[in-house]
């Protein structure tokens, strides 16, 4: 009965299963996500080993080709934020630093003022704030695209051609994004701290911008600099990878790219924040 | 490949064909065919028969769910990365064309090329031009899929199939819904490459092409098989067709009410 559903709508075991009927009993329903959960698991992992070897094995392919893509993709995830991003550096420097700053000043602890500021702007709010926002901008559009050119047939036209698809579609948006969470963070995090300042200055805070900085760059440290640039990449990387799978792996209809979309930008938050977890435990332990 | 030059351009024993979403559902069984380098065949089944799927089995996109499949003496199971160069000697047109819809017809075109040779778009530019103007799509050439007609689309698809030069071309349901001035050129176009055009260097190029009405396809130069039933039957030359005593392809060669030829 379950094939011949499946053919009939011609559905795979994955959507299928999806579809089905809650179950009666909660511990059922557990059961059934935690299935769910380790096949996406498998899926996403599988999806990032093979872009990660296309990437290794075909870097000097069809460069004439991938290179403009990268290009544009970069400039996409990248270039084409920063207004925004100017926009968010401004609204967190006045929310957090700002505010952090003159209440540091009020208390008299104008001196732990560079290390808040390198783990609250630097370490965390910076990246995890870039991150989602890419994802939002950018990553729901690589669902669509890819799930509407899944859906339409341009992948199986790609593989008639000899094209591989990870290669042509995936590479330049999987780098793309790494590039570009990574040059934003940096953005985002220089913003907040001038903005921060200038809100703070503007409270008659006693305290000089040279002061403000030099303690700053004093509770930066080289680890802080690696950490940055690996989380910062990560953060891409994944939300590439989240996001393309859901739009190319699997066979689609266009009905279906409206709900995987959503599905896809919650798993991104779901890994960004993960990855976060991750990278505070490598805090702790360096 | 010089060693494969004797060899079937298609050759297919005991091959069953599955759909593309589900390997699960077999469209086809049994199918023994063997395609000459340099023959036109012309495949007519009823919609949702499996065409589709058997030539995607054929263009290798696919594997077959049972027995072999060979384009000029090549395993269709073995085309991976190594053997690149095989499989682009097969060039498929799709039913709905199936374009990039963010690149123009231009791109569209070029984009095979560029990528199997690494060229920039200039370097592909005069090859590309000589296809769009022998398919006569230079003045929409920049222009994306979605803003021309279907008819334009068709033949921006076969650019893009025939830009690699192909020695076996597969086309799914070229002539579907095209206006009369477009079938006429289309047939006109497919019998010059199957008797070798200048743009393939001159030597005959196979062609495969499904339908669902045989009665544009009429000719004596041509082969027709019927997909029916999940069996394949190869006819051969157009007088087998029309002595057949099958009712699927007494309507095939109906007339319908709505005729336009």
């Amino acid at each position: 009965m379950r094939e011949n559903l499946a053919k009939a709508f011609e559905l795979t075991d994955t959507q299928l299963f999806r579809r089905a009927p809650l179950p009666k009993s909660y511990t059922d329903f557990l059961g059934r996500k935690l299935f769910l959960f380790l096949i996406t698991l498998q899926g996403l992992t599988a999806f990032a080993l093979i872009t990660l070897g296309v990437i290794l094995r075909k870097s000097r392919t069809a460069r004439n080709v991938i290179g403009p893509r990268l290009r544009q993709e970069i400039a996409r995830a990248g270039v084409a934020l920063l207004p925004m991003f100017l926009f968010v550096a401004l609204a967190l420097g006045f929310l957090v630093v700002g505010q952090t700053v003159s209440a540091l000043a009020r208390v008299g602890a104008t001196g732990y003022l560079g290390s808040t500021m390198v783990i609250v702007v630097v370490r965390e709010l910076g990246p995890l704030l870039a991150a989602m926002l890419v994802l939002a901008r950018v990553g729901s559009a690589h669902v669509i695209e890819l799930g509407t050119a899944r859906a339409l047939g341009e992948v199986e036209a790609l593989e008639a051609l000899g094209i591989d698809p990870v290669h042509y579609l995936i590479v330049p948006r999987v780098i793309g994004m790494a590039v570009g969470v990574f040059a934003l963070t940096v953005y985002l995090i220089l913003g907040a701290l001038a903005s921060g300042y200038l809100f703070a200055f503007l409270q008659d805070v006693p305290l000089l911008p040279g002061d403000y900085f030099k303690q700053i760059t004093e509770a930066l440290g080289w680890l802080d600099f690696g950490l940055l640039a690996l989380k910062t990449v990560a953060f891409g990387f994944f939300i590439a990878i989240v996001t393309c799978f859901h739009g190319l792996a699997q066979p689609l209809r266009l009905e279906d790219v409206s709900r995987v979309a959503v599905r896809a930008v919650s798993q991104g938050v779901i890994v960004c924040v993960l990855l976060d977890a991750l990278f505070i435990l490598l805090y702790l332990v360096t | 490949m010089s060693e494969n030059e004797n060899q079937p351009a298609v050759e297919m024993r005991d091959v069953s064909v599955a759909t593309m979403r589900d390997i699960g559902f077999v469209v086809l069984e049994d199918v023994n065919w063997q395609v000459a380098p340099g023959e036109f065949w012309t495949v007519a089944g009823q919609p949702n028969s499996g065409k589709s799927d058997f030539l995607k089995l054929v263009a290798g996109l696919m594997a077959p769910v049972k027995g072999e499949c060979k384009l000029f003496g090549t395993d269709t199971r073995m085309f991976g990365e190594a053997k690149l160069a095989e499989r682009l000697h097969v060039g498929l047109v799709f039913a709905g064309g199936q374009l990039f819809n963010q690149l123009t017809l231009r791109e569209n075109v070029s984009l095979p090329l560029q990528y199997h040779q690494d060229l920039t778009p200039a370097a592909a530019a005069q090859e590309v031009q000589t296809l769009l103007e022998l398919v006569e799509l230079t003045p929409l050439a920049d222009i994306t899929p979605s803003n021309v007609s279907d008819n334009w689309r068709r033949r921006a698809a076969l650019a893009r199939a025939l830009i690699l030069k192909p020695k076996l071309l597969l086309l799914d349901d070229p002539l579907a819904g095209l206006g009369l001035r477009h079938l006429h050129w289309w047939l006109r176009f497919l019998d010059q490459l199957s008797h070798g055009h200048g743009w393939a260097g001159g030597q005959p190029m196979t062609i495969v092409a499904t339908t669902d009405d045989l009665r544009p396809w009429r000719s004596e130069n041509r082969k027709f098989a019927l997909v029916h039933d999940k069996k394949f039957f190869p006819f051969g030359a157009w007088n087998e067709v029309e002595s057949a005593n099958d009712p699927v392809v007494k309507e095939l060669l109906a007339v319908p009410l709505e005729t336009t030829i």
